[in-house]
């Protein structure tokens, strides 16, 4: 139909375009960032309404905070090693990501507890929205990290199969795209509640 | 970065963990050939057959609710094989069940029927056949948004058959009504399904959405500019970054909502007495959920309309036979639109005791959006005038769209001013507003691509005649049923009620024109079955379409009469200028189609085209 003289004639041009499927994650992203702006700004609403109940983060969220920015660390030594063809630490990488991801989940369950012997309740008689909001808040990233270590443990199961390489990093870059989001959305909530108090 | 071919099946084939197999698509059977397709044509089709299978549903309830508005004394015993036991012992119909059939209709209408109805047709049909790709970016997950819906419709109609019934608080299920069974009986289980269906509905929109964006983004053909693309292309794409923006927000109202019903939180509810006994709900504020739920609920209201005015626009300049009148200006005030819906939504929320200081806030980016609203109902009618007008059934339908599109803005514009509002607030004159403005608009849009892009679906022609008889018993149905509202409305007739004894207060007048608007439904409600008789009886029946039925400038009537999934069983056309040379001055023929090369086009090459043309030197090709 159209010879390359006619297409340069006419000037056609080629519409940019980035691989779809990360394209997807990104849009993805924005939807998740969309519902924790919605939650987040539900805190700050209700909290100009008054009955708030003031009291201070567990303690343990300091640890799995900096568990989860170690995490972040590992998943980009995962990503350089896949450009350096690096195939084993790829793995090792990988591994340890989800082990600390799933140490955060475990450290988040321990705060949670601590939360709750300080009277701190979801629901019922003896919660106030301002401990509930704290529950929403980190449950429901939780469960986003939940979805993030399914994630890595299918680009594990690639990597052991070698098919991640530095000829083939779409996958980890997709998964190392979505961990560090993972990652720097518990920061702004960590710091958006210890902001608001 | 990889680079996607875009001349090969698969932009996806990179990927390695894909539950992709396209290269393997050519004999499907049919279980995934018709109903686990991949294919946007075919998933397209079913979002169009379950989208007005809804409307069917949603307009039946209003029929309900019609004949108890309008005649309030009549004996209803006869829908007692319909209704069973929410037809009372002396033959009225259940309160209860009225408020039900008030919400489920909202509820469908605007959710199944306007958006996934109409945003699923045309998107999924439009977006890679308007912009020359094969398909979506990813079929999967387009397959996956298609079942998402259809599982989310099937709890919502099974809602409607349990005991209980089905959710009764208004389709914006405000709580603490929503949140408390003890309220209403609709606010138990029927509510429940309703927040799992909604819950789903909002994944599917979400799985669409992504979808459409990414494609439009990714898979354009060589030369498919974005200033080439055709307003339908834009509308969609809008539409999509729209929802991709709101409906997260819903999704966290709900589920604060389902937190609240279920789990004993308090994030909505607070100092509610029940006989007495105060219930454990401390410190939730319900005005926190108007702000989330209007938050998507009016750019939920431009997620409808957009696609209506998209594919008005393609089927208003193809039908006048004129370039569409100033396609900048167009695109303008779709992003402008884009842009504002999300800064409005507490003009829904005038009466809740807001700062008035805030409110006039609100009030003043309110009327801003009648602008970018006016842009475009001007451009429509700068492209009529002086058409050479062809009046399909689709070029009625998207002129009717204009009309209402008018009429019910113009009330908006009263709606936002606070002042104002605050006496019309929750009367049918809001009613009568958004039924123009969305409802008849959107349907009308509905309508005119289901007219203009049958033949591309289905190869088949629907017929001419029944469509004119539909288009004129819609046309003055819609105006018959929804324009005295305004006069209910300005009186202070509160909507969602069940029955009017202050019309005895006006002498019955009020009651007289009630009962008016109930029969104008009614014939409505009839006249549209005459479209289901010709749509089913023409994909079977009707006329073999031609290639090019309405002489369209746009890409997929380049494609075979039945494409195969792939579009193009050759190479996918290049483009070369926009989608609206029609008339061009100079032309053999009143329509250039985009693939046609400036080569080719000597004699109507405009100044610009000619300079660049000869910037290169010339070799003939042809
Ligand atoms: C000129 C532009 C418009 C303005 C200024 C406007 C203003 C308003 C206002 C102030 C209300 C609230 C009325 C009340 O509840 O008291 C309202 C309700 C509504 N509008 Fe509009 N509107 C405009 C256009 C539209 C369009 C284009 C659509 C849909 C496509 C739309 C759909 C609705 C709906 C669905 C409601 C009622 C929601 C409900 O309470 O159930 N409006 N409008
Ligand atoms: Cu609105």
């Amino acid at each position: 139909m159209s010879t390359k003289n006619e297409l340069t004639l006419n000037k056609v041009e080629s519409p940019l375009s980035m691989h779809p499927k990360k394209f997807a994650l990104w849009i993805f992203i924005v939807t998740v960032i969309m519902l924790f702006a919605a939650w987040t700004s539900g805190y700050i609403v209700r909290k100009a309404e008054g009955n708030w109940l003031n009291f201070e983060l567990p303690y343990m969220m300091y640890y799995s905070t900096a568990v989860l920015l170690l995490s972040s660390v590992t998943m980009h030594w995962a990503y350089v090693s896949a450009k350096r063809d690096n195939l084993d630490s790829i793995k090792i990488a990988l591994l340890v990501t989800s082990f600390l991801g799933l140490m955060f989940l475990v450290f988040q369950i321990f705060s949670f507890n601590e939360l709750v012997s300080n009277n701190v309740w979801f629901g019922g008689k003896k919660s106030n929205p301002s401990g509930s909001f704290l529950y929403v808040l980190s449950g429901m990233h939780g469960l986003h990290i939940v979805g993030g270590i399914v994630f890595l443990l299918i680009t594990l199961f690639f990597a052991s199969k070698k098919e991640i390489h530095a000829k083939n990093t779409l996958l980890i870059e997709m998964c190392t795209t979505f961990w560090h989001f993972l990652d720097g959305l518990w920061l702004y909530l960590f710091l958006f509640l210890l902001l608001n108090r | 970065m990889s680079v996607v071919d875009l001349n090969k099946e698969t932009a996806v084939g990179h990927d390695s963990h894909g539950h992709h197999d396209e290269h393997e698509h050519h004999e499907l059977n049919f279980i995934r050939k018709y109903i686990f397709s991949e294919d946007h044509k075919v998933i397209g089709k079913q979002f169009l057959i379950t989208g007005l299978l809804w409307a069917v549903i949603g307009g039946a309830l209003s029929m309900i609710f019609r004949l108890q508005l309008g005649l309030p004394e009549a004996s209803l015993g006869w829908l007692k094989p319909i209704l069973g036991h929410w037809i009372t012992s002396d033959n009225k119909l259940d309160p209860e069940f009225y408020l039900a059939a008030v919400t489920m209709h909202g509820t469908i209408m605007v959710f199944f029927v306007l958006t996934a109805g109409l945003s699923g047709t045309f998107s999924n049909f439009l977006i890679p056949l308007q912009i020359g790709a094969r398909d979506m970016a990813s079929g999967f997950m387009n397959m996956l948004s298609y079942w998402f819906f259809f599982v989310s419709s099937v709890i919502m109609f099974f809602s409607l058959f349990i005991e209980t019934g089905p959710a009764g608080g208004g389709w914006v299920i405000y709580p603490p009504l929503s949140a408390l069974p003890q309220a209403i009986p609709g606010s138990g289980l029927g509510m429940t399904l309703w927040l799992v269906s909604m819950a789903l509905f909002i994944i599917s929109s979400l799985l669409g959405g992504i979808n459409y964006i990414t494609t439009v983004i990714n898979l354009r053909t060589k030369g498919m500019t974005f200033d080439r693309l055709p307003l339908t292309i834009w509308a969609f794409f809008l539409t999509a970054i729209i929802g991709v923006l709101s409906f997260p927000v819903l999704f966290a109202a709900a589920l604060l909502l389902i937190f609240d019903r279920s789990f004993g939180t308090s994030f909505y509810l607070s100092d509610i007495y029940i006989g007495g006994q105060a219930l454990d709900h401390v410190g939730g504020s319900p005005i926190l959920f108007q702000h989330l739920f209007w938050f998507l609920g009016h750019p939920e209201v431009y997620i409808v309309l957009l696609p209506a005015l998209g594919i008005t626009s393609e089927i208003i300049s193809t039908n006048s036979r004129k370039p569409i009148f100033g396609y900048k200006a167009m695109i303008g005030s779709m992003i402008g639109i884009t842009f504002l819906s999300f800064i409005v939504w507490a003009h829904h929320m005038f009466v809740t005791g807001m700062n008035p200081f805030l409110g006039s806030i609100f009030m003043f980016l309110t009327l801003i959006i009648a602008v970018p609203s006016a842009v475009k109902a001007f451009n429509y009618i700068t492209t009529l005038w002086k058409g050479n007008i062809i009046f399909t059934p689709a070029m009625l339908f998207s002129i009717g769209l204009v009309s209402v599109f008018i009429t019910g803005g113009v009330t908006g514009i009263i709606l936002g001013n606070a002042a104002l509002d605050i006496q019309l607030h929750d009367t049918y004159f809001v009613v009568a507003h958004f039924h123009l403005v969305m409802g008849s608009a959107s349907f009308f849009g509905f309508m005119a691509g289901v007219y203009h892009w049958f033949p591309k679906m289905f190869g088949k022609m629907l017929d001419e005649k029944l469509g004119y008889i539909h288009f004129w018993l819609t046309f003055a149905g819609v105006y018959l049923v929804f324009f005295p509202m305004h006069y209910q409305g300005i009186t202070g007739f509160p909507r969602r009620y069940y029955s009017y004894t202050a019309y005895e207060m006006f002498g019955g007048a009020y009651q007289d024109l009630a009962f008016f608007i109930s029969i104008a439904a009614f014939i409505t409600f009839a006249g549209q079955f005459i479209f289901g008789f010709n749509f089913f009886y023409s994909i079977f029946k009707g006329r073999p379409a031609t290639l090019n039925p309405w002489n369209s400038n746009t890409l997929e009537w380049t494609t075979p009469i039945h494409p195969e999934h792939g579009n193009w069983p050759g190479e996918i056309p290049t483009v070369y200028r926009w989608a609206y040379d029609y008339s061009k001055p100079g032309a053999e023929e009143d329509f250039i189609p985009q693939h046609i090369p400036l080569t080719e086009t000597l004699s109507s090459n405009l100044p610009h085209e000619t300079d660049a043309l000869n910037g290169i030197k010339i070799t003939p090709t042809h």
